[in-house]
């Protein structure tokens, strides 16, 4: 299995974690993931909510390149990104002005696009192309006793649920379950994390963050999973600020391809697990014969 | 040159069970809709006889529009599959004919789509108009022309003399 | 006069109507008129405001008169709504009512189209059209056909009970079939009925024991139709009958064998207590069932899946010997001349939202789940339990669930305001819990429903102005813990609000069943868009369909409550027993004729007809049609390759004087 690879401007930076985990665990599984040659940033929210067109040329390079170069399957891990690049197909089609601006625009620069590419989320990837049953055995350290809250935030099931249910979805439930941990039940599992009014009007969005690990500690979890890079952070790294205004709630927050990683048995320094600012407790090393 | 004062005029044979309803909860619902379709009514798409096809293309109308009931609804069980299947025969005469596909059209219509009849009209219309007057009775003059005009030709070319007694002129 | 018109003296009348406004309103009628009044044959050519109105008609039986005309043409609203009207004039003037014809430019013409030029080019189009048709009508009798006085009822809830009784008073014979066990449909399953708060089984359940014991009704129950033949007047009904595996004329209803199954506690879910409580594979739907006969579940008994049980329910029944494991299903045939359909309603699936936690969340019931915990005969004996056995110390009621919905039901389903605020004040009554109501407009129309409104208030049932945007159990302060979170904007208040309660009842929305559109192909009869029956006419025959003998009534032709789904039952009795006092119903004489002289033979209209009305006449060789069978449809008309098949007033030259006419002006 062969897919492009959109990392996005935050897997090589404050986000690199995920990149860290997601890389091998997609080679232990098979996937073979090419990363797109000179992909640009994607604009994320900020841009769209500024001019939408040039948003749309923005994105659309990296579709573009996609196209031309193949695999037209585009995994794409982080939500904005992901979100971004599925909003701007759905706008290329839609909206004739916003196709006429792209098109003209990646005309000067010698490039078509056609609407070929498919923007795949690795969640997707990993239920429905690899495969459960094909992630089970590769699992030699299951995370039992690990009590997982399964956090997908907005950006994957909102405007648009291509992959999953859009008020319960359940990918990563099942995929945490494959992996032995103990999936919670977890209501706010598509609640805003705050986005970035965490730095911008903090007592609106410190709060939504605050609520969301406040939950998961009143449900006894051990660790959030997230896919979000964004979210990730904003659960991670304001535990000392949401004390002080509100109240502790800590709750180390993870991404669930680093749990995969953990259950695979790679080791956690490769998971980039070290860069966490609240820490996951340590698992048994046990592993199972075979 | 299209004649810009040209308008569309197709006629429309509707079923009294569905299609011809539905027109009218169009009208009830006072929806609005492009004024170059005449409607006549029967009881069943199934007595739309290919004839009368013919003759309103003949007498000048540009298109005809057919509706009946949806396959399996019809009130007469199965009147509209009929029509179906002369009307998909009767399209291939056509284009024979030279009339273009867009010309003649079958809807399924129930009596609860009104809002069905217009789209259906306001599409037709601006095809039909995108076509242009279809003008068979003005065709068939022409035609009428070069038939006599070839068969003055022909004649003007044959040798005079009557054929010989006994001599076949025919196989 | 001439009965064909063409030679002679042709003398035709010409009405074009204003219609108020109406037609007038964008159709020059004047116009249309003088231009009409100068085709040939055309005597007199008017127009007038209301040619529907006594005087309209009155102008026209004149016209005839005075101005000895022989044929009538109108120009007005749509035949479907008035051809009849205006028939009826033409003869009321000494003219048969068949040299008529209607021109619809209403419905077709003015209502639709708003380019004056444009609309009054239409209507002449068409007048013209109807000019040169009518030339060819002929004199035509209207065909009698006889009503069989026998009745068919399908569905036996409130409403088909009501029709079945109000006709077999009449003296009508009346085949009530109901596909469940017993009748009383939804009604049998409410505690009390609002606004008068009676009890629905101390209403309910006299008339239906009125239904077992009337001598006019047969009643079949666990039974279905599965095949209708025939048309108004004539109907071969199949119904197929299915086994109980008990004998309905034996069976007393003692339930000894009940107590003596095998299983010696229920085990499965209980269909009559929406799967809140238990039965036996062999059991009695609930206890005022009728008929009073038990059946057993071919699914979950032993005997009958296995072939291998003790069998203690047979011992128990030794006696009367009731119980018989080689019943068969039965298809038994029926002659009516009408049909009821009073087949009503489903509940809306409320997991279809799943922001309301229908599924996930226990303590999330629907209204008609309540509705059995509220019963005294109900699972629980009348108490108000959470899962875990509490009483509630709070309940919320969420309206609108899957009604007024972009995303799933777009219509209001009427009832469930007031069927909420009757549960409210029943719940408040039984428990004393807090009770709150969450709406986004509160329906109660009907006698005594808005005063019940006022006393829901007074007993201190809140209302919150909102729709419900979710139910969680996700807790933020100490009291929510434990509880049902509804997160919901009081638009009356300005503000988000978190309301905890310990249960909450959706109050699911009216659905038209899951096999409505098998049903009405059964009868021949439309759905409308949104899936209820469809009526002839919403306002002026909202129980008549379009086919004629079928009539519809209760919830299958839309939501609505008991009252209302009374007086349909009444209303469709009353139209059948109309047709069926008459004797016989006039129709249409539309009917198809071979022309002998021109029929050479060829059979192919023969196997066309679906009413095998189309013989072949060996001795002459000849096509005949028989016009009892003849619906009129004009299929072999149209197939007949010698054109030797006429169909009255549908016929060829008819046809081809509209085509003529419609294009005659360039």
């Amino acid at each position: 299995m062969k897919y492009s690879y959109f990392p996005g401007c935050s897997l090589k930076g404050l986000g690199r974690a995920y990149e860290e985990s997601l890389l091998p665990v997609m080679k232990h599984l098979g996937v073979e993931l090419v990363e797109l040659d000179d992909w640009n940033c994607c604009g994320a929210t900020a841009y769209m909510s500024v001019d939408e067109a040039q948003a749309a040329v923005l994105a659309a390079r990296n579709l573009a390149i996609a196209e031309q170069t193949g695999p037209q399957d585009l995994l794409t891990p982080c939500s904005a990104c992901y979100l971004v690049l599925n909003k701007t197909q759905h706008n290329i089609t839609d909206f004739p002005d916003i196709k006429t601006a792209v098109h003209r625009a990646l005309g000067t620069a010698r490039m078509t696009y056609s609407g070929k590419t498919n923007v795949r989320h690795p969640l997707d990837v990993l239920v429905h192309d690899v495969g459960l049953d094909v992630i089970k055995e590769k699992v030699v350290r299951p995370l039992k006793g690990l009590k997982v809250a399964p956090y997908y935030g907005c950006q994957v099931v909102r405007p648009y649920s291509t992959f999953d249910d859009d008020w319960n979805p359940t990918t990563m439930d099942q995929l945490l379950a494959t992996l032995g941990a103990e999936v919670i039940h977890y209501p706010l599992k598509t609640k805003c994390c705050g986005g970035s009014l965490t730095g911008t009007v903090p007592e609106a969005g410190l709060r939504l963050t605050y609520i969301l690990l406040k939950e998961a500690a009143r449900r006894g979890a051990d660790v959030v999973a997230t896919i979000c890079p964004l979210c990730q952070f904003n659960l991670d790294a304001y535990h000392d600020q949401i004390e002080r205004r509100w109240g502790p709630a800590r709750v180390p927050t993870v991404y669930f391809t680093q749990l995969m990683g953990l259950a695979f048995g790679f080791p956690p320094r490769q998971l980039g697990l070290q860069r966490n600012f609240v820490p996951m407790k340590e698992l048994p090393t046990e592993r199972v014969a075979g | 040159m299209l004649d810009t004062t040209w308008q569309p005029r197709i006629i429309a044979f509707f079923c009294n069970w569905c299609t011809y309803t539905a027109a009218d909860l169009a009208g009830v619902s006072r929806l609005k809709y492009a004024p170059n379709v005449r409607v006549i009514r029967l009881m069943c798409s199934g007595r739309v006889d290919p004839q009368f096809l013919l003759e309103a293309l003949a007498r000048g109308a540009d298109g005809v529009l057919i509706g009946g009931c949806h396959l399996g609804d019809c009130h007469y069980v199965e009147g509209n599959a009929k029509t179906l299947r002369r009307f998909l025969m009767l399209k291939r005469l056509l284009a024979d004919l030279g009339v273009e596909d867009q010309r003649v059209r079958l809807e399924w219509i129930s009596a609860s789509e009104g809002d069905r009849v217009r789209s259906v009209i306001n599409e037709m219309v601006d095809q039909v108009r995108a076509l242009g007057p279809l003008n068979l009775p003005g065709r068939f003059a022409d035609w009428d022309r070069e038939m006599t005009g070839l068969e003055a030709q022909v004649r003007a070319a044959e040798p005079q003399t009557a054929p010989k007694a006994g001599e076949l002129t025919h196989a | 006069m001439n009965s064909n018109g063409n030679n002679g003296d042709l003398r035709i009348g010409f009405y074009i109507c204003h219609c108020g406004h109406n037609i007038a309103g964008v159709v020059d009628c004047p116009a249309v008129a003088q231009h009409i009044a100068k085709l040939p044959g055309v005597v007199v050519s008017r127009d007038y405001k209301y040619m529907c109105s006594d005087p309209g008609q009155e102008l026209i039986a004149q016209d005839i008169r005075e101005h000895r005309l022989n044929r009538v043409v109108v120009a007005s609203c749509s035949p479907l709504l008035h051809e009849h009207t205006f028939r009826n004039a033409v003869a009321a003037g000494g003219l048969n009512p068949f040299f008529f014809q209607m021109v619809n430019i209403r419905e077709h013409d003015s209502w639709v189209h708003t380019d004056v030029g444009a609309a009054t080019a239409k209507a002449k189009a068409l007048a013209q059209a109807a000019i040169r048709r009518v030339r060819f009508h002929r004199a035509l009798e209207m065909t009698r056909v006889p009503i069989h006085p026998d009745v068919l009822v399908v569905g036996g809830g409130i409403t088909g009970i009501h029709a079945a009784l109000t006709m077999a008073n009449g003296g009508k014979k009346v085949f009530l079939v109901e596909r469940e066990p017993s009748i009383g449909g939804h009604m049998a399953k409410f505690d009390k009925t609002f606004p008068t708060l009676d009890c629905a089984a101390c209403i309910l359940t006299p008339k239906m024991s009125a239904v077992r014991a009337h001598e006019n009704i047969t009643l079949w129950t666990y039974s279905d139709v599965v095949k209708v033949e025939g048309y108004v007047g004539n109907y071969t009904v199949t119904v197929r009958r299915k086994p109980r595996y008990v004998k309905e004329d034996l069976c007393v209803g003692c339930q000894e064998c009940i107590a003596a199954c095998v299983f010696k506690e229920p085990k499965f879910p209980d269909e009559f207590n929406v799967g809140l409580g238990k039965r036996k594979p062999i059991y009695i739907p609930f206890p005022q069932a009728v008929p009073q006969v038990v059946l057993v579940d071919p699914e979950r008994c032993i005997q009958v899946r296995t072939g291998k049980c003790k069998q203690t329910c047979l011992e128990a029944c030794a006696d009367r010997q009731a119980l018989d494991f080689t019943q068969k299903e039965q298809l038994v045939e029926i002659k009516v001349g009408n049909i009821i359909l009073a087949t009503g309603f489903k509940l809306f699936d409320a997991k279809r939202i799943p922001q309301y936690g229908y599924g996930l969340y226990p303590n999330v019931v629907t209204s008609l789940e309540l509705e059995r915990l509220v019963t005294s005969s109900g699972p629980t004996g009348g108490e108000i339990v959470l899962k875990d056995g509490r009483h509630p110390k709070s309940v919320g009621f969420i309206l609108c669930v899957g009604s007024r919905d972009m995303k799933t039901n777009r219509w209001c389903s009427r009832t469930c305001c007031m069927h909420s605020m009757k549960l409210a004040q029943l719940v408040r009554e039984h428990t004393g819990a807090d009770a709150t109501v969450f709406y986004m407009d509160i329906r109660a129309p009907g006698k005594g429903c808005e005063e019940f409104y006022d006393k829901s208030l007074k007993e201190g049932i809140q209302f919150v102005r909102g729709r419900v945007a979710e139910v969680t159990d996700w807790a933020l302060a100490p009291e929510e813990e434990g509880k049902l979170v509804i997160r919901v904007e009081d638009t009356l208040a300005g503000f988000v609000r978190r309301i905890p309660v310990d249960m909450i009842v959706l109050a699911v929305g009216m659905e038209p069943h899951a096999d409505a559109q098998e049903v009405r192909r059964l009868f021949n009869m439309s759905c409308g868009t949104e899936g209820w029956f469809l009526e002839k006419h919403p306002k002026l025959a909202p129980v008549s369909t379009f086919t004629d003998g079928v009539f519809i009534a209760g919830c299958c032709q839309g939501p609505k409550d008991i009252p209302d789904s009374i007086a349909q039952a009444g209303a469709a009795a009353a139209e059948a027993m109309a047709l069926i006092d008459k004797g016989y119903i006039e129709q249409e004489p539309n009917t198809a004729n071979v022309m002998e002289e021109h029929c050479s033979g060829c059979k192919s209209c023969i196997p066309l007809c679906p009413f095998t009305a189309i013989s072949f006449d060996a001795p002459s060789q000849k096509a005949r049609i028989n016009e009892a069978l003849c619906k009129g449809c004009g299929t072999c008309v149209a197939a007949c390759p010698s054109g030797s098949i006429r169909q009255n007033l549908f016929e060829d030259e008819e046809i081809f004087g509209e085509i003529e006419g419609v294009l005659a002006d360039a």
